[in-house]
């Protein structure tokens, strides 16, 4: 015990000297929740922000990744302990963590994501995925040979609720007569469960399946491999999982609301609040794969759709 | 006289399948290329560098002192309950619903009131495969695995439906103060879950071998045959003994609501403290002194794993493997006493008293 505290004694003493020695580097923390990383797609994104700004803004980062739901708040509270300067819940399962260590915490700086949490040292982080879904609803609805496309979701929530009315929108603004197959696997962790899912809708004649199902969606897109259709990816690019069946992907740019969050700390302008992140905050975008040949016609359709939504001609809805 | 070495025996073999899990988890961290005396003692300070750190660790092992009782529970009267994941969750939910309806009441009632609603749902979900076993011969574990998955889709349904307390957030409302579990450290999350837990170890051991209905659970557990021609009525007990069980993993989730979370949050997957239960109930060798002990063990663990990750970048894989490692070193007990020949003096496979 006694050896440990010495230890992280000169562990302080050293920190000291090295905080004399220059200015003060900017120290970020990243809380997940129980799904984790590895996903492929959600939290990966959180991540790859993470590890950009320490490439970039020189920041010092770490991450964790909570064992069960009860750890949201001990691991939101050890970093700020740590002195953390801003922490990040990745997902709405941190609301209450991060709500309530940020009052404990007032000079520290937090961030959530996909949820809301009204306090001045936090800003708050939503999506418009219903915008960027559309667009691949669109890319669906125009690239699918039998007029059937698919829609694997993970647990039904208002979030993954915005990718399915999105995208539905976006097939039916290009192609009415297609029909829709949608599923939800029930869960975020479960390849098996997605690429279960994905073959039904392929054995009924889809031939362009969207997930929105976290690591679910590496069986979908082995599913499309398999049967040679496509698959739409979600998140992160998800192209280089099978290089000629993921058309596009839909990127939440996580990574983005990380590294920003970071960036404005660094900077010093660090401002709480609500942001409301789609297509025209470049909170939402397209990725396409280099290995699908994707017309030109369907490109432009896309940019010309993105250009309507973000001028505000298009609105898309957000709710069923 | 005998029996008391032995049970000194076996804890000397959990300890050094402890140590010898600890020694796997070294090899594992060297080869991510870190540090194992940072991660270790990361792991140590998670749990006793701090009396916050403490008060969690408490809160850690709290869950999984309820969930291993049941599995333990279950085990003894020669039943297996896979499905206190599932009791559990429906426990959470039925003490965070009791817990904001019902209003106007003071604490001495709200809080049994609520911890009861617990109780019964969980019950329920462990009486029901009881039930199906008993009557129609249907086999427990196939049963609550599948209690598991309703438990985990029905709460999902009412949660985003009917029960959703907020906004936009999958989540109940949060529960009244009345029914929450008094915090006896200002500045830390520690309640007294932990005494709950404790008290219901005590009752589990005055319950199976201090009364006679313990003993004839007992009994159907050792040998069902035999206990029926003893004149127990073998269908009952089984349900009773499922129900039992089932309403102490509910009573864990009552407690983790009332003390921790304070509304239920949507379930997006297992939490895994019924599946740990299992674990704790066997490294515990299903009594509840064993299991309390075990409980701790995983709570200390799980704990650690999350400021090893943070502080010594290590993966929390390395602590799933060390728990893994702990499991099988304390099931291949036979290989412990090879490892270390101290244990061996006595006994062998043959008097591991599983």
């Amino acid at each position: 015990m006694k050896r440990f505290s010495i230890v992280l004694l000169s562990l302080l003493v050293l920190g000291a000297f090295s905080g004399l020695a220059g200015a003060k580097t900017i120290k970020l923390g990243i809380v997940f929740d129980t799904g984790g990383l590895g996903d492929g797609s959600f939290n990966d994104a959180a991540y790859r922000g993470m590890v950009r700004a320490q490439k970039e803004l020189g920041v010092e980062a770490t991450y964790v990744e909570s064992h069960s739901m009860d750890d949201y708040e001990p691991n939101v509270r050890m970093l700020a302990e740590q002195g953390y300067d801003l922490i990040f819940g990745i997902g709405f399962m941190l609301t209450d963590a991060i709500d309530r260590v940020a009052q404990e915490y007032p000079d520290t700086k937090f961030g959530i994501i996909d949820s809301v949490v009204d306090q001045p040292n936090v800003v708050s982080v939503l999506f418009k995925e219903n915008e960027g879904s559309f667009l691949q609803g669109v890319i669906a609805g125009m690239m699918t040979k039998t007029d059937v496309v698919g829609f694997v979701g993970g647990m039904e929530s208002p979030v993954i609720t915005r990718f399915e009315v999105g995208f539905v929108e976006g097939v039916k603004a290009v192609n009415p007569d297609a029909e829709i197959l949608i599923g939800y696997t029930g869960k975020f962790d479960d390849p098996g469960k997605g690429k279960e899912l994905a073959l039904a809708q392929i054995a009924k004649g889809a031939d362009v399946i969207y997930h929105a199902s976290g690591a679910c969606g590496h069986g979908v897109i082995e599913a499309a491999k398999e049967k040679g259709v496509y698959a739409i990816g979600v998140d992160s690019d998800q192209s280089g999982e099978a290089p000629n069946h993921v058309i596009s992907s839909m990127l939440k740019r996580v990574d983005v609301a990380v590294f920003d969050g970071a960036k404005m700390l660094v900077e010093g302008n660090f401002k709480p609040g609500v942001l409301n992140l789609g297509l025209a905050e470049s909170g939402v975008d397209t990725a396409w794969s280099p290995g699908v040949n994707v017309p030109a016609e369907v490109k432009e359709k896309v940019a010309d759709y993105a250009e309507k939504i973000i001028s505000g001609e298009i609105t898309v809805p957000a709710t069923k | 006289m005998r029996k008391s070495w032995k049970q000194l025996d076996r804890l000397g073999v959990a300890l050094a399948s402890i140590v010898l899990g600890l020694v796997v988890g070294i090899i594992f961290i060297l080869v991510a290329g870190k540090s194992p005396i940072l991660g270790y003692h990361a792991l140590w300070n998670a749990s006793f560098g701090s009396l916050r750190g403490f008060t969690e660790l408490l809160i850690n092992t709290t869950p999984l002192i309820f969930t291993g009782l049941s599995v333990a529970f279950a085990f003894r009267t020669g039943l297996f309950n896979i499905g206190a994941e599932g009791q559990y969750i429906v426990g959470q939910l039925g003490a965070a619903w009791a817990g904001y309806f019902f209003t106007g009441l003071p604490m001495i009632i709200h809080v049994p009131l609520a911890l009861g609603f617990g109780i019964l749902a969980g019950a329920l979900w462990g009486a029901l495969p009881g039930y199906l076993k008993a009557k129609a011969g249907a086999h427990e574990v196939i049963n609550t695995i599948m209690m598991n998955h309703i438990a985990l889709y029905a709460t999902h349904y009412l949660v985003n439906g009917p029960l959703k307390g907020h906004a936009f957030l999958p989540v109940t409302k949060e529960i009244l103060d009345s029914a929450k579990l008094f915090r006896f450290i200002p500045g830390t999350r520690a309640n007294i879950g932990i005494f709950i837990a404790l008290a219901a170890a005590v009752f589990v051991y005055w319950f199976l071998w201090k009364t006679t209905k313990g003993y004839e659970l007992r009994a159907v557990g050792f040998n069902p045959l035999a206990a029926e021609y003893g004149g127990v009525n073998v269908s009952r007990n089984i349900v009773y003994s499922m129900m039992i069980a089932g309403a102490l993993a509910g009573l864990g989730g009552a407690v983790q609501v009332l003390s921790i979370q304070y509304k239920f949050y949507d379930v997006t997957a297992f939490i895994g403290y019924g599946f740990d239960g299992i674990a704790v109930a066997l490294i515990g060798n299903n009594h509840p002194l064993g299991v309390v002990l075990g409980a701790f063990l995983f709570g200390f663990l799980a704990r650690g794993a999350m400021p090893m990750q943070s502080i010594a970048q290590i993966p929390k894989e390395v602590i799933s493997i060390v728990s893994a490692s702990i499991i099988i070193f304390i099931s291949a007990e036979a290989l412990v006493r090879r490892v270390i020949p101290r244990f061996s003096k006595k006994g062998g496979v043959k008097d591991a008293n599983l």
